[in-house]
């Protein structure tokens, strides 16, 4: 008796498995692999958010799923394999280290659609890449952290020497030097995307330094943890709002919104319009924002910090305009020059007046 | 009441048995964790240890286990020795990364001469890689007396630095358009580790796993050097007065085990991983610490155990996308394992005896 019920049980469990994945192929299934914890309340956790924003725009049209906490490497082309192999029609794989994986994978099912964000490499017709201008926000960020430091030296938490965390070191130090020619700038890699304790480590480390302004690049809320022990010492939401910091140490934040993106993307494979794109939007298209300024900053310099932001928004400004040297000395950018976007994603050098060298 | 009675000497019987009941027990408390968590406990236990090896997609998971399995089993033999002779060599992950890059090293200074020895040479550069890494706790125990646990250990953080600065540095793409990572060998062929057979997900590594076992198991049931290592563990003095000599042995138990965990770096990245980068390493040196002790230090047990183990990770991975299950409920559920293999330990060295109650 009790082998039959165990049977039945089986029996019914092996059936409920195969009406589930019947029923999914009816229905347009959208898959997203995260570095991080949804729980980061930063990078892993704004993509988690424009997953949400998919389910709300589609409702039952879409069925969508996730994978949390995916090392880059190896064990990133198995969970982009099995995902494509349990029906996901468009998958989004958002971190920089899942390049290979992405494009490895995308070669045996060309009828699956990928999207990489952060990364350069399209090698098949079924993988787009997206991503946002960070550096736009750094720009902005840059300049509350040039106005508020009083030990005039600021910080910054890299998390790995990528053209993108690079961007945001000269931009973060280009304008706040604009605003205090006395300001310095330390780097600190942590060689990690989500890693509180590393995050918090390198926090403390700038602070025992004098850094009274840190800027992180890393996806926790770490750094903000460690900067609230300090009195006077402020910071950055990241990727993410973090408000619950606010309002002090954190005083503003840069937001990924990658929601319009997302619901755009996955509305293309439903109305079959999907085609291979290179999208990289910034404060103008709303995918770059910048968070609410709290009152610990005073009212001019928010005033300044949103001027900034919206010139940069119109295309009036950008924020790796010329006159600006390499850290060699030598000219990058002669006056009025823009650099162009080909550049900015190769960029591998700090700009003159940052101490220290790009790990190498 | 119960009591328990220390065995004359550990059962034989329940050394055995207990990894099962290990087993057995993770799956009703992993159950009951699934179902707290709102889903079907028997559909996620399913999904976990059934789909892998006989689901839809067999085909592809099985080879998976052997990828994930392959470097577990080479490390966890190697180290299984060291263990059983009372050596703790914690730091495998170290020198996993330091065979990775110096057999990658050797593949890359030639690159891109065509000659079959270009990849035996890598696999002996790459044990020999972890070997060197592995002799510096070893050397400093034999002739300082320091603790080796603590010195592997640290080497692990310092051979991450070194990998960064490897993959950002010397062994950098020199195509690579400035981002950090070296070469990718699957572009390479003398130097890669490609599938032996398509689809199979048997590569050299995994060829080399098995032969490992069985030499390990002919080491400790044949061979004078398994008797001295065994005879160590168990009786530190006996083996002294057999003319066993401590120092030999410890530099001899580290230098095997550290050229194994070379040898697993070197074949996953020129196999799976495919190329050097900043977090190339996932933490097999780690878990193969684990897979030793979950195999009972014992060749053909760890074989079993590290395949347990591949598929843990395999079958979350599965759970965790089709049913939505959080990472962090696999990872408990793999920490769950491990417990009840260490509670169950005490039936291997107690008995459990129903006391009667004292007449009063």
């Amino acid at each position: 008796m009790l082998r039959r019920t165990l049977l039945a049980t089986a029996a019914l469990g092996l059936g409920l498995a195969f009406g589930g994945a019947a029923m999914a192929q009816d229905k347009t299934k959208a898959c997203w692999v995260y570095v991080g914890p949804i729980g980061d309340l930063g990078w892993s956790y704004q993509h988690h958010q424009g997953l949400l924003a998919v389910q709300v725009a589609y409702g039952d049209k879409v069925e969508t799923a996730y994978q949390e906490n995916v090392p880059e490497g190896a064990d990133a082309e198995r969970v982009l394999t099995q995902m494509a192999l349990s029906g996901c029609d468009i998958i989004f794989t958002t971190s920089f280290g899942y390049m290979d994986a992405t494009n490895a994978v995308a070669a045996k099912f060309p009828n699956v659609k990928f999207e990489h964000a952060t990364g350069f490499k399209r090698e098949h017709p079924n993988v787009s890449t997206y991503n946002a201008r960070f550096y736009e926000g750094r720009a902005v960020m840059g300049t509350i952290a040039g106005r508020m430091t009083k030990s005039n030296k600021i910080g910054y938490i890299g998390s790995f020497p990528i053209p993108e965390v690079i961007q945001g070191i000269n931009s973060s130090y280009i304008h706040a030097k604009k605003v205090n020619p006395d300001v310095t700038m330390s780097v600190v890699w942590a060689y990690t995307w989500f890693d509180p304790a590393k995050e918090a480590d390198a926090a403390k480390a700038l602070i025992e330094q004098g850094v009274d302004v840190i800027l992180a690049h890393t996806d926790s809320t770490a750094p903000l943890a460690e900067a609230a022990k300090t009195p006077g010492v402020i910071g950055f939401g990241q990727a993410s709002d973090m408000l619950d910091y606010a309002p002090s140490p954190r005083v503003s934040s840069i937001v990924d919104n990658w929601a319009p993106y997302y619901v755009k993307q996955v509305g293309a494979v439903l109305d079959g319009t999907w085609a291979q794109t290179d999208t990289w939007a910034g404060i103008g298209d709303g995918e770059v924002q910048i968070g609410a300024i709290t009152e610990a900053v005073p009212a001019e310099v928010k005033a300044e910090a949103e001027a900034l932001a919206a010139k940069i928004a119109s295309g009036e400004y950008h924020p790796f305009t010329g006159p600006l040297n390499k850290q060699d000395g030598s000219v990058w950018l002669a006056d009025g020059v823009v650099a162009n976007d080909g550049e900015l994603a190769g960029l591998n050098f700090y700009v003159e007046g940052i101490t220290g060298d790009i790990p190498k | 009441m119960l009591k328990l009675e220390k065995r004359p000497s550990p059962s034989q019987f329940w050394s055995r048995a207990t990894p099962v009941l290990a087993v057995v027990l993770t799956m009703i408390a992993g159950g009951v964790m699934f179902a707290v968590l709102g889903k079907d406990p028997l559909v996620a236990i399913r999904t976990i240890f059934w789909d892998p090896l006989f689901g839809e997609f067999a085909w592809y998971l099985r080879g998976q286990l052997l990828v994930k399995a392959g470097p577990l089993i080479l490390i966890a033999v190697g180290l299984s020795l060291g263990f059983r002779a009372g050596i703790w060599n914690i730091g495998a992950e170290g020198q996993y990364i330091m065979g990775a890059i110096c057999g990658a090293a050797v593949g890359l200074a030639v690159y891109p001469t065509d000659n079959r020895l270009i990849f035996p040479l890598m696999v002996v550069a790459g044990a020999f890689g972890g070997w060197a890494w592995a002799m510096i706790p070893a050397i400093l125990k034999t002739k300082f007396n320091t603790n080796e646990i603590l010195v592997s250990l640290m080497l692990v953080y310092v051979a991450q630095t070194v990998l960064a600065m490897a993959s950002t540095g010397f062994l950098r793409n020199p195509e690579g358009a400035g981002f950090p990572g070296s070469r990718n060998f699957s572009s390479y062929p003398a130097a890669a580790n490609p599938e032996l057979i398509a689809g199979s997900g048997l590569h050299w590594g995994g060829v080399a796993a098995l032969g490992v076992v069985v030499a390990g198991y002919v080491l400790l049931q044949r061979h004078i050097l398994g008797f001295h290592i065994k005879l160590s563990g168990q009786a530190p003095r006996a083996a002294r007065f057999a003319g066993v000599s401590p120092p030999k042995l410890t530099v001899l138990c580290m230098g095997i085990a550290g050229a194994l965990a070379g040898m697993a770096g070197l074949f996953e990245v020129t196999g799976p991983a495919g190329q050097i980068s900043i977090d190339f390493n996932v933490g097999y040196g780690f878990t193969a610490i684990i897979v030793a002790f979950l195999g009972r230090l014992n060749p053909v047990g760890i074989l079993l155990a590290g395949l347990l183990m591949a598929l843990t990770y395999i079958g979350g991975e599965m759970a965790s996308t089709n049913l939505g299950l959080p990472s962090a409920a696999i990872q408990a559920f793999q920490g769950m394992l491990l417990f009840f293999l260490l509670a169950c330990d005490v039936l291997t060295n107690f008995r459990i005896r129903l006391a009667k109650r004292e007449a009063v």
